[in-house]
């Protein structure tokens, strides 16, 4: 912080006092104003007017100390430094409890009120990057990546409003991409436990021996090649959110162990004895009929009701397609960042292959072929040919038209064949002559 | 070249002043006239606290010594503003007038051998310093420049005798 920004103010009844500390702060560079009592200051004191206050503690009409209180009242946030005449440790502390920065005894030390301001100033300049960071955090994470206009997107968005505050326990649930772990994400950002972590764990991505030391850490010997005791994902975990995502997966003795933690709050890590006590929210998420899995006896019932209190269905791109331009866009942006490039605008005929594409792979699928598309396009605009899929421009899928079936396939056999046109015409139980019409009839072309 | 007063108020380092009257020419253009004044130093003194009373030495020689361009007072006393312990000096911000004590400046008086060398080299510094406040410069962020403020000897000794690049371009103007 520059010393002009900041902004003293000296309360002293002794004119030579307010004098010298306002020369002395100027040689510094600092705006300084000064008053002769209290109520000079109070008549036109609001918040962030001031950041620094030195107040003799006594004057005249009101003291030092009442001054403190009532500035306090009006800016929580500007530091009093209160100057007394002579160290009385009880008004000293008095001024302290009362929200004083610090005292010093007239005269001052050049040193002890240099040191004192340096240290007055970098407290406010931390406050103030705090709250601000806070506050970026607030805006810039809360629904990162989460882009929809849809009526779909749209109920999600009000669950996750709904949920966050409450410390409830969710499930997410949805195919593989469609952004489950950026949802519970924005629940933990909109939660109370914003400010602790959100440890996501892939459970899918572990055998049984390893999920178990990632998520309960394990002591030191616990097993071969545990060198150092290590703190498991639950214990990071602890005040914020522990996110498990495919929790379908996990062995029916994990289950029983998650359960056990799930209802006792308190583990014991791998190899140990110590039982650590643990707070914090559980977001599962699966792409899994946990419902089927149950019936079946692989997963449990009781772990099923503990993880399944509130459910959120994030809908497969392909059923909210009125995104896909939204999203599209978003990636372009992200990317061009990302890579230094100028923003390439979709084409028409790029969109619209984007629009008739089923997006198995849904949102992550999207995001990939955009990123292709920005690496091999060319400015001004993404064409079809940088979309990885342009063969299959109308995907069978996605359409009732036989027409449009029998198109794909055919293109689809040829591909297969390298277009050697007898093997695909045997493949598809046609004459040659028939499949050179149907090539012609839809103009298929090697690429 | 600007005509500067330079008055000697129970200043006995003499040994140094051809080389502060050299310093003053080379770095602010001034042409250094040594005065003996003839005050009454209890208008300055302070019973209680033994020490001298800079802001009221610097309006005397203001009253006295307005002709010149600046007055820079030398002395040995010991210098104090109410507010504060002491100080090494004291200066009209974008004025004509500044003080400097010696007091404060020998190792002597923090129980060390004596060293004249240092003793030259904060004295200097100090002078600067002073000097530079009356042409409007304020304390500088760079601690190697003269500017930077010093509540202690320590933090003199750690600073340069000269201005950082900035403060110079900002001195130069004004002279």
């Amino acid at each position: 912080m520059n010393n002009q920004n900041i902004k003293i103010f000296i309360v002293d009844d002794e004119q030579i006092v307010r004098d010298s500390l306002t020369h002395w702060f100027e040689e510094d560079g600092y705006q300084v104003e000064s008053a002769v009592d209290a109520f000079d200051v109070l008549k036109d004191l609001r918040p962030g007017k001031y950041d620094i206050m030195l107040v003799d503690i006594k004057m005249p009409k009101m003291s030092g100390l009442e001054l403190l209180e009532k500035v306090k009242e009006i800016d929580p946030d500007c530091i009093v430094i209160i100057i007394t005449a002579y160290a009385s440790v009880p008004s000293a502390v008095q001024a302290l409890k009362n929200g004083a920065f610090d005292y010093v005894t007239k005269p001052i030390d050049p040193d002890e009120l240099s040191h004192l301001i340096q240290k007055a100033i970098k407290q406010k300049t931390l406050k103030e990057e705090n709250i601000a960071l806070k506050k970026h955090i607030d805006e810039v994470y809360s629904f990162e990546g989460l882009i929809g206009e849809s009526t779909e997107m749209k109920k999600v968005f009000e669950l996750i409003k709904i949920v966050a505050p409450q410390d409830t326990t969710v499930m997410i649930r949805g195919e593989s991409g469609t952004g489950k772990e950026l949802i519970a994400r924005a629940i933990h950002m909109h939660s109370p436990r914003k400010y602790y972590p959100i440890i996501p764990v892939n459970c899918g991505a572990f055998t049984e021996t390893l999920l178990e030391s990632e998520l309960f850490g394990h002591e030191k010997g616990a097993f071969t090649g545990a060198q150092y005791r290590r703190k498991g994902k639950i214990e990071m975990a602890n005040g914020g959110t522990l996110f498990l995502d495919e929790i379908g997966s996990i062995s029916p003795k994990m289950q029983v162990e998650l359960l056990r933690v799930l209802e006792s709050k308190q583990f014991t890590r791998v190899g140990g004895n110590e039982i650590v006590k643990v707070d914090f929210r559980l977001i599962s998420a699966t792409n899994e009929n946990l419902e089927k899995l149950v019936q079946e006896g692989t997963f449990r019932e009781d772990l099923y009701y503990r993880v399944n209190v509130f459910t959120i269905y994030v809908p497969p791109l392909r059923e909210r397609k009125g995104d896909i331009p939204i999203l599209a866009n978003h990636f372009v942006e992200k990317f061009s960042r990302a890579m230094n490039k100028v923003p390439l605008k979709i084409s028409d005929e790029a969109m619209e292959i984007l629009l008739r594409h089923s997006w198995p792979g849904n949102v992550r699928e999207l995001e990939n072929a955009i990123e292709r598309a920005m690496v091999v396009g060319k400015p001004p605009e993404i064409r079809p040919e940088d979309l990885p899929f342009q063969l299959e421009r109308v995907s069978h899928e996605d359409s009732d038209s036989l027409e449009e079936i029998e198109k794909v396939h055919i293109q689809k056999v040829l591909k297969k064949y390298d277009w050697n046109i007898s093997r695909a015409a045997t493949a598809l139980n046609i004459d040659r002559v028939t499949l050179y019409n149907k090539i012609k009839k839809y103009g298929l072309q090697k690429t | 070249m600007h005509q500067a007063g330079i008055i000697l108020l129970n200043f006995n380092a003499m040994s140094f002043y051809d080389s502060i009257a050299n310093s003053l020419s080379k770095n602010f253009n001034l042409n250094c006239h040594s005065i003996i004044p003839n005050y009454d130093i209890n208008e300055f003194y302070s019973f209680e606290r033994n020490q001298y009373y800079s802001t009221k030495i610097i309006e005397h020689s203001l009253l006295q010594y307005s002709k010149f361009h600046k007055i820079l007072t030398l002395t040995d006393f010991d210098l104090f503003v109410p507010v504060l312990t002491f100080v090494f000096g004291e200066a009209q911000l974008n004025g004509k007038a500044a003080v400097v004590s010696t007091h404060r400046l020998h190792p002597e008086f923090y129980g060390l051998p004596a060293n004249e060398k240092l003793f030259h080299s904060r004295l200097i510094k100090e002078i600067h310093h002073e000097l530079g406040h009356t042409y409007g410069l304020r304390h500088c962020k760079n601690f190697e420049c003269v500017m930077h403020f010093s509540s202690n000897v320590d933090e003199i000794d750690i600073k340069s005798e000269n201005f950082c690049k900035s403060c110079l371009s900002f001195l130069n103007n004004k002279i």
